[in-house]
């Protein structure tokens, strides 16, 4: 295994986010800041609890979704596109470096990164509210398999868009309704029929329902539910990350 | 140059057809001997960058074999890509880096040991250790290139690939390349270039390769290539104009310029016998009178065009 590769993907990628430290965790916190004070503090105060639970902390695991999930996507997606954008690709094509090496590098560090913010994002909370956390580490696990899963995703975006309108246009227009409809702000009981049903088929529910879990132990489907759908994700994302290697896709004329 | 030297690159049969059907590459066969500098020559979209972009790996065969050190590059992609290093003709950089994170990323990156005593080497010899510090984007142009060889040398390669190394740059960082190329045959580099500039590989190269139309259509040792299809001409400086030439001097196919006062006598530089003995003699009998006589030779961008051209009419 070519380990300096590995690692010299992952402290560069790393080393961009110390450079662009304001967009990369500053500009997340004040969002999830405001998210506190407009849904906790605001609206909140008008809603009783959900679920037993009150609703700026009902909230939280849904907001710390919304975060991995979108700079999960970015930072890989923009991680692997910038060198495809620039030419400079063509050093990590002619290297001897494997696919797998290639993954560790890029992903590990967009999933490293986001993993980070979502701890931020929960040590932001817990300005706002008094945390409680009933399985930190399902909790931990569910953060890494998103992170990791959605990493992947987004490097397999980064790979397929050509422009960065395509690089924009998933996490604006796919990725974020889904996570606003995914109850990461309410919960699906509140939802008539036929929306309760509807909402079971969008994938982000039962990451946002498994991680709510591991905080609260209210759950919108079983957690063994929700861990085995993002375990699906993750090596379907694998499994098209191979199928790019192996024939280039987009990278290897 | 050794000439005996085994051969560090073997490419057999290789063809490339792109996506469109366009095949860039047709049945290339070509040996690059340990330590030589060889450079490929060709008109734009002749097939050179594809040459050497699917020898590094950035491009896929269609068919066909390359070996490096006995390698094959798909099976042993990871032996045969960790000793080459690759200077693209295009200036991409990451802009924002500083110079030593960028070589020190490409050592990493072709599975090398951290050794800031070789970047720090390389770096000095190539005049860019006072920026190591510095962003890329505050690089002038030729830095900028220099750069692009730096990252290439980081990992210690024992083939260097150099496409169009000093395509855009001005005549004296022209030279300082060509100084570079040849200190690192001294260090038993084995190069290969593409260049526009026929002078370049007329002053650096070993042996010349021309490519038309993605065929390789001569591989040869520059001085024998000189030799073998060079034109030499005696050029005849006439004291008084002439406006034809005497029927005794017709065997000699003489041109007369212009002017008729100059005769020009091309002749084979191979032959035993090149007949300018007998054509002194010849000019001496028919009365011409001359001030001034001198050989040239055709250059290298002359055979260069001669042999471009042949290929396309063929």
């Amino acid at each position: 295994m070519n380990i300096y590769g590995v690692l010299a993907i992952y402290k560069f990628e790393m080393a961009r986010t110390k450079r662009t430290l304001v967009q990369s965790i500053v500009a997340p916190v004040i969002t999830t800041s405001l998210y506190f004070i407009v849904f906790g503090a605001a609206i909140g105060s008008r809603i009783d609890q959900v679920e037993g639970v009150s609703y700026a902390a009902f909230i939280v695991p849904g907001l710390i979704m919304l975060n991995l999930l979108m700079h999960s996507i970015s930072n890989a997606s923009f991680g692997i596109y910038f060198p495809k954008f620039v030419g400079t690709v063509y050093e990590l094509l002619s290297a001897p470096v494997s696919t797998m090496e290639v993954v560790l590098g890029y992903v590990g560090a967009a999933a490293t990164k986001s993993i980070i913010l979502g701890l931020i994002i929960l040590l932001t909370a817990s300005f706002f509210i008094d945390l409680q956390i009933a399985h930190p580490i399902i909790g931990l696990l569910f953060i890494l398999l998103t992170a990791v899963s959605f990493s992947l995703f987004g490097f397999i975006l980064g790979i397929w868009a050509d422009n960065f309108e395509k690089l924009s246009v998933v996490p604006m227009l796919l990725i974020t309704p889904l996570v606003f409809l995914g109850g990461s702000f309410y919960s699906t009981d509140m939802l008539p029929q036929p929306w309760q049903s509807i909402s079971l088929l969008n994938p982000v529910l039962y990451l946002v329902s498994g991680l709510r879990w591991s905080f609260y132990e209210i759950a919108e489907v079983n957690v063994l539910v929700s861990l085995a759908s993002i375990l699906v994700f993750m090596f379907a994302c694998l499994g098209i990350v191979f199928y790019i290697f192996h024939t280039g896709y987009k990278l290897r004329l | 140059m050794n000439a005996v030297a085994e051969p560090i690159l073997t490419v057999k049969n290789l063809n490339k057809t792109y996506a469109g059907g366009f095949q860039a590459l047709k049945d290339i066969n070509l040996e690059i001997r340990k330590g030589e500098i060889i450079a490929l020559l060709g008109p734009n979209g002749a097939g050179k960058t594809t040459l050497i972009s699917t020898i590094c790996g950035i491009v896929r065969p269609t068919s066909g074999e390359v070996t490096v050190a006995g390698y094959d590059i798909i099976r042993d992609f990871r032996k045969t890509r960790a000793i080459i290093g690759l200077v693209p003709q295009e200036l991409t950089t990451d802009s924002f880096e500083s110079v030593w994170n960028t070589v020190s990323f490409s050592r990493g990156l072709f599975g090398k040991a951290p050794n800031p005593a070789h970047l720090e080497k390389v770096l000095k010899e190539l005049s860019l250790w006072d920026r190591k510090d510095d962003k890329i984007m505050t690089l002038s142009g030729g830095m900028k290139r220099r750069l692009m060889v730096a990252k290439a040398l980081s990992h210690e390669p024992s083939i260097l690939f150099l496409d169009e190394p000093t395509a855009g740059v001005d005549v004296s960082l022209r030279k300082d390349m060509w100084n570079i190329v040849s200190e690192l045959q001294q260090a038993e580099v084995t190069i290969i270039l593409t260049t526009h500039y026929i002078v370049e590989a007329e002053e650096i190269a070993d042996r010349i390769g021309v490519i038309n139309n993605g065929e390789l259509i001569l591989v040869e040792d520059k001085n024998r290539l000189m030799q073998k299809m060079g034109k030499k001409q005696l050029l005849l400086d006439l004291s008084e104009s002439v406006s034809s030439l005497p029927s005794s001097l017709s065997q000699y196919n003489l041109e007369l310029s212009d002017d008729g006062y100059q005769l020009i006598y091309t002749f084979d530089t191979q032959s035993k016998n090149t007949g300018i003995t007998s054509l002194l003699d010849d000019l001496k009998l028919a009365n011409f009178h001359f001030n001034d006589l001198n050989t040239t030779q055709s250059s290298l961008e002359e055979i260069f065009v001669n042999l471009v051209n042949e290929s396309s009419r063929a």
